[in-house]
């Protein structure tokens, strides 16, 4: 019988009974063709590979990660909760020993989804990572984490959720901004003032083949990881990267998703976006699947794949050799950036326009980031959208010191109000979340 | 009247039911060199005072199959597998020789790429070297399209035995399976055959012409016919004979837990709303996993006979045994022991008991009483533990929508029943560890028979509907049908219990007493394009588990 190197928890939850809409890419069908493949190729028998159920996910779990407006409860469909807390299961999973590993396949995904949420962006209404992580931060204590986003769109969700984060690395590959939504993603975007360098953005242009991923991982993501020393790595499994994806340009493969997963051997793997239903979503999940168990992935093709018509243009490949020397010199020199731009002020301001392209709603609005020296510092967003939402939310930061907390509650029991049509404190260090 | 009969390793159980009772009971032993002649005179005996053509049917459920396996004695298996992209399997025990050909068929039943035909030729030209004598084979997905199955053993023609396509066996998805599931009905094929065969002519012989029907691990039957297609069903149907037999005991219809506890192992079944709760995938026969269906059980190495001892200054029961009881002459302690020394149980040997029990209620610093307690309380809680890791694993089931997952079904036992040699004096124990209702029935000895004898047909069909590709596939029944590009999920469940009826008629089942059900279904939009084109449909329906009917009252 085959043995999994790795023990490897599996949630598979396809939640075959929920679409956004009926034609949508995120509909009923998503996981179909790979819940086949995972049952033909008999991974349900495979020692050492175990399937959980999701749990569901509460609204105090959404409020570590979120100001849903006006509340989670209703911004949240059942799906949002239970994909949560399938990764939620998944992450436990890992934390208590059952298994070395384990791949949340839920649905729907969740790397959109910013800080504050007023509806649906990218498909995701919730970010699943972030959550299920905060979760696990809240009952196993401190943990230096690096998330890897794979997905072809920029994570700008979770590099919202984690900008000011120095505990968590985040680092997004995806198809260049310029030719793709969200549109974010440059490399200039480097984290908020107490974390500048830990949010690192690697754009890749169109038709990036398995070559050049793979460049990217050895040369940027591998040697930033050996330097952050991460307690868990989580892969934001997104498969749109692939070559018949519909929605995106680039060329990876399914051997190319196994490959990265092998050689990143993340702790944690939830899936994000992918929407080649049947020509690649069964192959990529199995090829991740077998890589993070440890199990030979080598016979994963796509039944279309050929190496010669995927072969990646010269061009592409010198132009991502050269960005990848750029971004591992950034990363090098993140503390004397840091310095310049950051030397000597008492706060920062970052302005932003978010469009909402599923829901169709555009919000405005600043954050402000103050600068401590012995926390992180207590963070700010004042935001309004065209439906007539304005919002004032408070975060201290996990690790805030007395005097930052004490200036969060002072700063909450004086905002009018009259001023706003919701207002929230984000206690993060005493696990309390208030809302008026 | 229906004759049941249970062959297992030890003995033969026959029994005779009519009109909801039981006319007739019989054991014997079983001659393992002749299992032909082991159930001939089993039969002869049972109807010896019997109107011939009062017998309707004849229900068996035979270890001829596992038999042939334990012993090593089957056909030589040349395997013909198409794996196409994806896991690397090693198929090594699976076959006597196993060929991987190339050609692939995708998820939807496309055809990816084509057999190579000068392949199949040198293959059959080395089985045929290497003396095969069955053949099988199997490829990935062949269940949504067989036509790669189909051609290579057109290939072959009629060089070999038999040929069994995996196809034909499960309509489930699970490839690995699939190949183990195929190779055992290829290996016990002949024996099967042979022993069908011999009981065809005899039957004959004896002026008896009615139909048999041989149980499977699912607690239904099949006809003799389909039998020697697919042999592999036969394998491990004595557990769920005996299943059928505590059904039939016991009327129920809310949560359980059966127990069978025997001298060396107990076999734990668990029923939701009344009926059988079956294994997820497949049942395990000895190293291969497979494709059949079976009740789902669990058995523990403990029993009347299991071997007490102190180890690592712990009292431990099993989970092998040691000889007799000391009670009936044996050298080791026992819970039998225990009973007897209790004065539950009358036995010669008592004071050898008591001598024995004297020394280990010295380690354990109890009474003799007490130390006996101790020991019954053990093998409880042994039983206990085992019925909680199960119903924890059962209740952990994936389910894969958000309906399920927050319905959150769970089986909840609401009683036990027990059979078995210590039933009676258990009951109590059970009933006070369990804090749940215990009963045992008065006649037990050969509910398995009881069992055989009240099995109806079963069959399992897995539909798959694609509008788009227009084709809707059977595989258990090897249904592939054009259908109209409208094709709806109403009609598909139709069509599902159509063909399920049907089906059961065919293996045998009385044209006014079949129950189909639908177990699953579902119906997605696929869309391309962003458009809702066409539909992929699933069904999967089956007969209703269960008994012909109940059982009127005890014997005339």
């Amino acid at each position: 019988m085959t043995k999994a190197k790795n023990r490897l928890g599996l949630v598979f939850f396809p939640a075959f009974d929920w679409a956004i809409s009926a034609t949508h890419p995120e509909r009923e069908e998503r996981l179909l063709y790979t819940q086949d493949q995972i049952f033909e190729e008999g991974i349900q028998d495979i020692d050492g590979i175990e399937f959980y159920n999701p749990g569901v996910a509460s609204e105090k779990d959404i409020a570590r990660v979120h100001f849903a407006v006006p509340d989670a409860a209703s911004q949240l469909t059942q799906s949002h909760f239970i994909a949560v807390g399938g990764a939620i299961r998944a992450f436990q999973a890992v934390m208590e020993k059952e298994v070395d590993k384990s791949f949340a396949l839920v649905r729907p995904p969740g790397h959109h989804a910013h800080r504050v949420v007023y509806g649906d962006r990218g498909f995701c209404v919730v970010n699943v990572e972030a959550v299920a992580l905060e979760r696990i931060r809240q009952d196993y204590g401190d943990l230096r984490v690096a998330i890897v986003d794979t997905d072809a769109h920029h994570g700008d969700g979770t590099q919202d959720i984690y900008w000011n984060d120095k505990d968590t690395l985040f680092i997004s590959f995806h198809q260049d901004g310029r030719s793709l939504y969200p549109g974010t993603g440059g490399m200039e975007e480097f984290g908020g003032p107490a974390a500048y360098g830990y949010n690192i953005n690697i754009p890749l242009p169109q038709g990036t083949g398995e070559e050049g991923f793979l460049y990217i991982l050895d040369n940027v993501v591998m040697p930033i990881l050996e330097d952050f020393k991460p307690d868990i790595i989580i892969n934001s499994a997104g498969q749109d990267n692939h070559y018949s994806d519909p929605l995106t340009n680039m060329n990876f493969t399914a051997q190319g998703y196994a490959i990265l997963n092998e050689r990143l051997n993340p702790d944690m793997a939830v899936l994000e976006g992918g929407y080649s239903i049947e020509g690649a979503l069964p192959y990529i999940n199995l090829g991740i699947i077998l890589a993070m168990a440890g199990l030979d992935y080598s016979h994963v093709f796509e039944p279309d794949y050929d190496a010669e018509k995927l072969k990646q243009d010269a061009a592409i490949t010198d132009h991502i050799e050269k960005l990848a020397e750029i971004i591992y010199d950034l990363w090098q020199h993140k503390e004397e950036l840091a310095e310049e731009h950051f030397k000597n002020k008492k706060e920062v301001t970052r302005e932003r326009q978010i469009y909402y392209d599923t829901a169709g709603i555009m919000e405005y609005q600043v954050q402000t980031f103050t600068l401590c020296e012995n926390c992180s510092g207590v963070n700010t967003i004042d935001s309004k959208n065209d439906e007539h939402a304005h919002i004032f939310a408070i975060t201290t930061p996990r690790k805030a010191c007395q005097e930052c907390i004490d200036k969060a509650y002072a700063l909450y029991a004086g905002l009018s109000k009259r001023a706003y049509t919701n207002i929230y404190l984000q206690d993060r260090p005493r696990d309390k979340y208030l809302s008026k | 009247m229906i004759i049941g009969i249970d062959m297992g390793g030890t003995h033969i159980d026959g029994a005779i039911v009519a009109n909801g009772k039981i006319i007739k009971t019989i054991k014997n032993t079983t001659d393992r060199d002749d299992l032909f002649k082991t159930i001939w005179t089993t039969l002869q005996e049972l109807i010896k005072d019997i109107d011939k053509g009062q017998i309707a049917r004849i229900h068996l459920s035979t270890t001829v199959s596992t038999n042939a396996l334990v012993e090593n004695k089957v056909s030589k298996v040349g395997m013909i597998v198409q794996s196409g992209p994806g896991r690397n399997y090693d198929f090594s025990a699976a076959g006597d020789q196993v060929e991987f050909i190339a050609g692939y068929v995708d998820h939807r039943g496309i055809v990816i790429k084509e057999v190579a035909k000068s392949e199949i030729s040198t293959i059959k030209d080395n089985f045929t070297k290497s003396a095969m004598e069955s053949i099988g084979i199997v490829g990935k997905f062949s269940t949504r399209n067989p036509s790669h199955e189909i051609q290579v053993s057109e290939m072959l023609g009629d060089h070999f035995d038999t040929i069994t396509m995996g196809h034909s066996l499960s309509g489930r998805l699970n490839f690995p399976r699939r190949v183990h599931t195929t190779y055992l009905n290829a290996a016990v094929s002949r024996t099967f055959r042979t022993f069908a065969d011999n009981m065809e002519k005899s039957l004959e012989k004896e002026g008896i012409n009615v139909p048999v029907h041989i149980l499977k691990a699912d607690g239904g039957t099949m006809d003799l016919g389909t039998a020697k297609n697919k042999p592999v069903e036969t394998i491990l149907s004595g557990p769920a004979a005996s299943f059928m037999g505590l059904s039939a005991l016991f009327s129920e219809s809310t949560d359980g837990i059966l127990l069978d506890i025997g001298g060396t192992t107990t076999d734990i079944f668990f029923l939701a709303h009344g009926v059988p709760l079956f294994e997820p995938l497949g049942i395990s026969i000895g190293s291969h996993k497979t494709l059949i269906r079976a009740i789902y059980s669990t058995s523990i190495g403990l029993g009347g006979d299991s071997y007490v001892r102190m180890e690592d200054n712990n009292l431990r029961i099993g989970p092998h045994r040691a000889g007799r009881p000391i009670a009936f002459g044996g050298e080791h302690l026992t819970p039998t022991d225990a009973m007897v020394a209790l004065g539950k149980l009358e036995a010669t040997g008592k004071q050898q008991v008591i001598a024995a029990l004297t020394k280990l209620a010295k380690q354990l610093k109890l009474s003799i009483q007490e130390t006996a307690n101790k020991i019954l309380d053990e093998m409880v809680s042994l039983i206990k533990e085992r019925v909680d890791a199960s119903l924890a694993a059962i209740n952990a089931r994936p389910v894969y929508t958000i309906k399920e997952l927050l319905e959150g079904k769970e089986v909840q036992p609401q009683f036990i029943n027990i059979i078995g040699g210590p039933a009676k004096i258990l009951a109590p124990l059970l009933a006070e560890k369990f804090h749940i209702k215990v009963k045992y029935p008065e006649e037990y000895a050969v509910a398995n028979a009881i069992g055989a004898a009240l099995a109806k047909p079963t069959i399992e069909i897995n539909m798959h509907v694609d509008t788009e590709r227009r084709k809707l596939s059977v595989p258990e029944v090897e249904i592939y049908e054009t259908i109209e590009q409208n094709y709806s999920l109403a009609t598909a469940q139709n069509r599902a219990l159509e063909i399920v009826t049907d089906a059961a008629r065919k293996l045998g089942a009385p044209k006014d007493n079949i129950e189909a059900e639908i177990v699953e279904s579902n119906s997605f939009n696929m869309v391309r394009g962003f458009s809702k084109a066409s539909k992929n449909i699933r069904v999967r329906a089956q007969t209703t588990p269960g008994l012909i009917y109940a059982l009127k009252g005890k014997r005339q």
